[in-house]
């Protein structure tokens, strides 16, 4: 038996296809879960992708919190299931406030769209666990709304937990505070990053690199071996 | 019918690119002396029945909790003269 991983689609989700291509790629089961949805279909963790949910209306993720199936992914989540926000996800993610922080705008106003050379800092998180801390790693990158912002409290603190999980690579591509691409939260159940894995698990597309598959190998072997 | 407004700006110390882009904008388009620009949304509520504390208390909680990120975002919430609203 393998394991189950969910895969969110909001209205205006654009990644949700290549998400489950990538679960089924690292060789788990993908089960799409629709937002209108309070039933989990009983997986082991679940993936939230990039697009525009809702249209990005009010901010970027702020409409999707209030969905039904995200009401029992923070339940699940806090109860230490894993969950990984790509982009979008990783907003959503924010606004839930299961992990801290907010996204602005880019600093240079303008949508990105280009392969990204990140380092893997935290090899401690459920997704992480196929690479090692310092690895680095080169996956898309897609968005306008991607500067990570917190308070200087709270990037010290993530800094001193650990809980910065990349940092952008040879130039900081939306003014990021301390270049940070993407962070987990305390138990290491839950990763957000802007840049996007599941682009990257096939040599034939994407960057032409499998650099992202790791994130899909990593939950797959600690969800087996649980 | 009363209509509650709530303002919503970026704190001060969070970078407003959006707001830069309009300043930079602005010589270039003869508009000359304005040495900073900061975006913001309005929400404007319209409201069945009176504005009481109760109602106001509940506005303040969706504002806090969904018109705005208080992470990166302040806000305002204003009940519009009702004495005007009642002239119309």
């Amino acid at each position: 038996m393998t394991a189950r991983i969910g895969v969110v689609t909001f209205p205006g989700t654009l990644d949700d296809r290549d998400t489950q291509r990538a679960v089924r790629v690292a060789g788990a089961e993908a089960v799409p879960l629709w937002h209108k949805d309070k039933d989990l279909k009983q997986v082991d963790a679940v993936v939230l992708p990039g697009g525009f949910s809702y249209g990005d209306y009010l901010r970027a993720g702020a409409i999707s919190r209030f969905s039904p199936v995200m009401e029992s992914v923070i339940e699940q989540a806090k109860a230490g299931m894993p969950v990984l926000g790509i982009c979008n996800g990783f907003q959503v993610l924010t606004e839930t406030h299961l992990l801290p922080g907010a996204m602005l705008r880019n600093n240079h106003l303008h949508f990105i769209c280009r392969e990204q050379k990140l380092r893997v800092e935290s090899d401690r998180t459920a997704w992480t666990a196929d690479y090692t801390a310092g690895q680095e790693i080169s996956i898309p990158l897609k968005n306008i709304d991607g500067q990570y912002t917190a308070d200087e409290r709270t990037l010290d603190m993530l800094e001193a937990e650990g809980r910065v999980a990349f940092r952008y690579l040879d130039g900081n591509p939306n003014g990021s505070l301390r270049d940070i691409a993407g962070i987990t939260n305390e138990a290491g159940n839950v990763v957000g990053l802007m840049p996007h894995p599941e682009h990257a698990v096939e040599p034939l597309v994407g960057t032409g690199r499998t650099d992202g598959l790791g994130f899909f190998t990593s939950i797959l072997k600690k969800l087996v071996t649980a | 019918m009363a209509r509650v407004v709530v303002d919503v700006m970026l704190k001060p110390e969070i970078l407003d690119p959006q707001g830069q882009a309009v300043q930079r904008a602005l010589p270039r388009l003869g508009f000359q002396g304005i040495s900073d620009v900061r975006q913001g949304k309005r929400f404007e509520l319209e409201v069945d029945g009176p504005v009481g504390d109760a109602v106001l208390a509940r506005i303040q909680e969706m504002a806090e909790s969904f018109l705005a990120n208080t992470v990166i975002e302040d806000f305002v919430v204003k009940v519009e003269d009702e004495k005007a609203e009642g002239e119309k």
